[in-house]
Formats: structure tokens, sequence, C-alpha cells
């Protein structure tokens, strides 16, 4: 006598389920069609999403580095603290004398760079161009602030000791001045060129590099690389760009129109109250100590400090040095980029949590329209299962069968919803209000897919294992 | 031995509080290459018996041997390998799968085998032949006559070369004429050896098969045609009442 068991079952061939799945499939090919949208919605949102906070941290850690990292401090002056507002008047502000007592106190500070503000038009060629920056600074702010100098040479102490009418100018000023090459054509290269600074001439000695993201860079090299199209294109092209360098990466922008002159000069010909413009009354009145003697403070006061690391150990130092020259007034903050790093960070990471709930729940939508299709296409084959249970199917094998269905469509979906998430990008990046264009990953790509295919078999399990347990004898006596 | 022993089985159902033995102790040996009927009013336990014997279904009591292999306790999945391997079923609405042609109806069990692809092929051919469907291979079932969809559905059951072939009611939906064509065939099967169960409510059916099981109220009493069986030439030592057959099954 036998037992049972000696019957081993064999699987039917993976082949065969997989074709009868694409059989069903393909004869509810509208109803496949619309239960796969879900999915392909799903998928192309979370590359899409992905893609676009890709861009966006790409573009925010490049303006980071150009800003000059994470080492680098800003001291700005500040309201006193309520408790010590009576001693308003005694506030002397940050002073060229605080940069020499950190020089001489503060170990852990590398380098400093104190910077005199103007409010400053530039005038030359017959045009003029008020820049966001116009600093009074020591030639240590080139290395501070991360410039470099395309042409000419950056101010020197000799200009700074002699208090000498020099300026070096960005590309901005320069393309406002005298014409971008874009517009007319060739580089110019205004070293030498003479331009007036609130009335008082000032001879150009650098001009800094062009600063542009690399999405910008990219683009500007393949527009020089192709050959000139027919007049008409052109001019649109020119108008494209125009329009996109206006709007273009802030940060970049902003360092583009820089216009560093000696500190001294700044003081000495702008704060002494001896100014030659009518201008100066203007701001001689900001500074409530104005006056000959000039008002010396300055507006900020960069540092580098030794490394991220000792962050708060430096921080403590400049403070205590500071706290020491200003008679214990705080009138001063730091400003790090380390907040503005931790901002970048939060915004990447909510920007990634939503994309990541938008895209998680069309998925999650895509996986219930599957199931609920699979439920609707189990009852109106119970009949089906039935026979294919009386010829020998075990209930392994509807499982299988049932579940091939589901994760085809939801694989289907998946290719589809990877192919439209290009469009998708493409989409995203012509309306998306930064510069930054959404970058396409292949980890995001095999993400999505595997999700995907993960939804399509948590969406058949269910109507999988229901058909499964059918009873045999009811399945054929159904109707 | 037997092909099939069965031992004091029953079949109780709980409907709502209420027991009800669908089958109640029964007793019964078939031996290979049988024509047996099961023949019963509806609801007399004909259905529950060969669904037990057919393993679709497990008895409540009793013990089963199908070709030597105890099966009154066999898990689902043991009974769907012996379903495939040892039993063909012809039902009364043909359940073809609509989807599928002829050929791939036919070939629908040997999937849940592992036959290979050729080898597949090539038998279900042979089984359509057996039953005169080949021409009709590419078929769908739907452009069939309701003779040749049981016909199709006979070489199903054949196909894997089972030990037992149930059929259900299989002229139940069909006219007398193509009725009586496919009892015909059921009859020439028998003559090659195959052990065919038909299962029906008509006498007149069940009058083509030399041995009748009849069930009323889920038991078992039982008439052997001694003609049929070709028995008539020799005294038989069963059942007592043997001569008045003809009339008691009318």
């Amino acid at each position: 006598m036998r037992a049972a068991e000696e019957i081993r079952h064999t699987r039917a061939q993976f082949g065969i389920v997989l074709v009868a799945g694409l059989r069903e499939i393909w004869a509810h090919k509208f109803r496949s069609l619309l239960t796969m949208l879900g999915i392909i919605l799903g998928v192309s949102s979370l590359v899409a999403m992905s893609a676009l906070v890709a861009g966006m941290e790409k573009g925010a850690k490049e303006a980071l580095v150009a800003i000059g990292g994470l080492e680098k401090i800003r001291v700005e002056s500040q309201e006193l603290p309520p408790d010590q507002r009576h001693l308003t008047d005694q506030a002397v502000g940050i002073t060229i004398n605080d940069v020499y007592a950190l020089a001489k106190n503060s170990t852990l500070v590398t380098r400093l760079s104190p910077e005199m503000r103007l409010p400053a038009t530039l005038s030359a060629n017959g045009k003029t161009f008020r820049p966001w920056l116009c600093n009074g600074v020591w030639p240590v702010a080139l290395e501070m602030s991360e410039h470099v100098i395309a042409h000419g040479r950056m101010i020197n102490d000799i200009d700074d000791e002699m208090a000498r009418n020099v300026c070096v100018i960005g590309t901005a000023t320069r393309d406002q001045l005298w014409g971008s090459p874009e517009e007319i054509g060739r580089e110019i290269i205004p070293v030498g060129e003479t331009v007036y600074i609130n009335g008082m001439p000032f001879v150009v000695v650098g001009l800094f590099q062009h600063y542009e993201s690399e999405q910008d860079r990219k683009e500007r090299l393949a527009r020089e690389l192709a050959p000139p199209e027919a007049p008409g294109g052109g001019v649109a092209r020119d108008r494209g760009r125009r329009f996109g360098g206006r709007r273009g990466n802030f940060v970049f922008h902003l360092k583009n129109s820089t216009v560093y002159l000696p500190l001294n000069t700044v003081w000495m010909k702008f704060r002494s109250g001896l100014s030659f413009s009518g201008l100066g009354s203007s701001f001689q009145s900001v500074g409530g100590a104005g006056g000959a003697t000039g008002d010396p403070r300055l507006s900020t006061l960069e540092m580098r400090i030794a490394g991220v690391e000792v962050l708060t150990e430096a921080l403590q130092q400049v403070r205590n040095v500071l706290m020491s020259t200003h008679k214990g007034i705080e009138d001063f903050s730091f400003r790090t980029q380390e907040d503005w790093a931790e901002q970048i960070n939060v915004f990447i990471r909510n920007a990634r949590l939503s994309g990541v709930l938008i895209a998680g729940i069309s998925l999650l939508v895509g996986g219930i329209g599957i199931m609920n299709i699979m439920l609707a296409s189990i009852s109106e084959r119970v009949r089906e299962i039935g026979i294919r249970k009386s010829v020998g199917a075990s209930g392994a094998d509807v499982f299988v069968q049932i579940l091939v269905e589901s994760v085809v469509i939801a694989v289907f979906g998946g290719i589809a919803g990877l192919a439209a998430s290009f469009g998708l990008v493409q989409l995203l990046a012509s309306v998306s209000p930064t510069e930054n264009a959404p970058i396409v990953q292949a980890s995001s790509l095999l993400i999505a897919f595997g999700f995907s295919a993960l939804v399509g078999v948590l969406a058949g399990v269910f109507p999988a294992i229901k058909a499964a347990r059918l009873n045999p004898i009811q399945a054929l006596r159904y109707e | 031995m037997p092909l099939v022993e069965l031992r004091n089985v029953s079949k109780v159902y709980h409907l709502g509080g209420e027991e009800i033995r669908a089958l109640d102790d029964v007793t019964l040996d078939i031996e290979t290459a049988e024509f047996i009927s099961i023949i019963g009013p509806s609801g007399s336990g004909k259905s529950t018996l060969m669904h037990i014997l057919g393993c679709l279904d497990s008895p409540s009591q009793g013990t089963i041997l199908l070709d030597g292999v105890m099966i009154h306790n066999a898990s689902s999945r043991e009974l769907a390998a012996i379903r495939n391997r040892k039993i063909g079923f012809v039902f009364q609405f043909f359940n073809l799968l609509p989807k599928l042609n002829v050929l791939q109806n036919v070939e629908l069990p040997m999937i849940y085998s592992g036959v290979g692809g050729k080898v597949r092929h090539e038998r279900a051919m042979h089984a359509l032949e057996q039953v005169g469907m080949a021409n009709r291979a590419k078929h769908r079932p739907s452009q069939l006559s309701g003779g040749q969809q049981q016909r199709t559905a006979i070489a199903r059951a054949l196909v894997n070369n089972p030990r037992i072939i149930f059929a259900d009611e299989p002229t139940g939906n069909l006219d007398s004429h193509t009725g009586e064509a496919i009892l015909q065939l059921f009859r020439n099967l028998s003559q090659e050896g195959r052990t065919i169960i038909l299962v029906t409510h008509d006498p007149e059916i069940a009058a083509v098969t030399p041995r009748r099981i009849e069930i009323r109220d889920g038991k078992v009493a039982e008439k052997v045609d001694i003609k049929l069986a070709g028995l008539d030439r020799a005294p038989i030592p069963t059942a007592g009442d043997i001569t008045s057959l003809p009339d008691a099954c009318r």
C-alpha cells in the first residue's frame, strides 16, 4: 500500500503560465491599460520627482561652493539686545580694530576679510549700472569669496595703502556697461578703462571670470558649438538666452555683479565726508558718526576658520575677542554657511519626502487598481478556475497564474512609466522655476521599477489566494 | 486488487445546524476496465460519490484506495496531482475554456503534469483523433456543436491516459441522436479496456452499462446486468434478484 505523498505534483511550466497571463491581459486590452495607468503615473512621478530633487540638490551644492564653502563665517553688525539698549551710543560697531585684534588673538581663524559696503552706481561708456555688491575689501577677499581673476589683476596691498582709485569688476558689470559677448559678438576686456563710481573716476584693473552653474555652462558651450542657423531661429535663440540669463541662478548672478575696491579707498573717498558727489550725503547720514572723521565701521567681516569641525570653538573664540574689543556690548552677530547648508539640506529632504509621498500614493492607488481588477477578473473566471482544478491544477498553480497576471500588468505599467518619466522630466524642466535641470538617475529608475513589480506582487497576492482557495466542486457549478 | 476500494465511506454536511448524510457507510469495489453507471435521483448522493471517487472532495469517514494509493486523507495538493494523472472528467456542460482552441483545451491537463511542448502537441492530436476531432483542432469551442464540444471534452479526459474516466450526465445537454453517438464513444472506449463511470439520473442511459450502482439517500444498491456483462452464459453468485433486473431499471 502506497501513501498519497508518492504522487508528486509537477508545477506547470512558468513559460506557459506567463503566456496564459499575457493572453488574459491581451484579451482585455483596454481594461489592462486603464489598470496600468495607475502604475505608469506612480512610476513616472517617482522618477521625475527624484530627478527634480537631484537637480535642485546639485544646483544648491554648486551655489554653496560658489559663495565660499562651509568654513566661512560672516560677522555682521546687529541691533543691541534689549538689556543693552541703553548702551546704543557706546556701541562702536565692527571696525578695522576688530580685524587686527582677531588676527592677533584668534588662532582658529585662518583668514580675515573686512568689507565696507558702498551703495554705488557705476557709469561708463554712456551707460549706468547698480551692482549687487560694491565693497571696499582687502586683497584677501579674492580667495575668501572664491573669486578668480580672468584678466588683469586683483587690487593689491599698495592700492589699499595708497587708497588708489582702482576696481575689479565682474562680467555682469562688464555686460551692462560695455555689452556682453553674446550681444556684440566679441568679448570686451575693460581692463584699463575708466569707470565712474558715484561720480568718481576709477580705473578697472581686473575682470573676474564668468561664474555660472554647470548647467548654464553646458548650455552656453552647446550654443557656441552649434553652427549658426537661419537668422529667424538665431534671434529667437538669443532672446531665449537673455531671458534665461536674467532669471539665472541668483547666487551666480550676484557673484558676477560684484565690484571690489580697496578698503581704504572706500573709507577715505566715500566715507570721510569729503565726497565729490552729491550722493555722498545720502550715505553719510546712514553712519551717525559721520563728519570729518568718517565712518570707520565695516559692513561685514568675513573670516575663514581652520576647519568645519572646529566651527563651534572658533565662533566662541571670535566672540570672546569681539566682546573684549566691543567692551561687552553685543552689537554683532555671526552668520555661518552651515545655517544655509542646513537650510538646503532641510529643503532637499522635504522636497524628497513630498516627492516620495506623492509617488508612493500614486503607486498605492495603482496597486489598489490592480487588486480591484484582479478580484473582478477572478470572480468572472470562477468556472475557468474550477475547470483548471478539475483537470489537475493545484492551488499553487492557480495562485501563480493570478499572481503572474498581476505582476505582468504592474511590470508593463512600470516599463511604460519609465518611458513616460522622461517626458514628464522634460515637462517639469520647462516649467520648473529653477535653472537646475532635473537629473534622471539610474538608481531612481531601478528603484521605481522595483517598486512597480513589488506593487504587482502585493496587489496580486490577495486575489491569488482567493482564487487558489476556490473549492473546485463549487467553482464548477458556478454560473 | 480492485482499482478502487471504498470501505465504510460517509460524507456528512452541516447545513444550518442540521446534519445531512450525503453518503452513508458506502462500501464498494471497482475493478479495472469496468463500465459502470452510478444512478439515482437528484439529491441521492450520486454527485457526492462521484466527487469523492474523482478526488474532488474528501470523505468525512472511511477509507478509499485508488490504484493502491490511500486518498481519503490526502491533501488538496495531492488530490490535484491524482486528478491530473489518474482521473479524467467529462461534464454535462462540457466545461471547455472558451478562450482556448480545441487543441489547447486538450493540452490543458498536460500543462499541469509538466509535459513538454512537442510531446504535448502529439498526445493531444492523438486523443483528438480517437474522438474524431482532429480536423477541428484550431477551432474555438464556440464554433463547435454540442456533440463536438463533448468529444473535445472526452479527448481532454483521455489525454493523460487516466485510470478512470468519470462522465457526469455526459448526454444531458445533447439531443438524443448526438447523445447516442457519445454513449457509443464511451462504449468503444470501454471495449478498449478503459474504466468508465457514468453518472446519470436517466435509467435509459444507465442501461448501456453492465454494472449499475443505484444510490438512494446516500446508500448503495447494486445491480448487474448479466447480459451486458457477458455473464449470461455462466451462473453468478452475486445479487439474488438478477432475473427481474430489466424491469427494475425502468
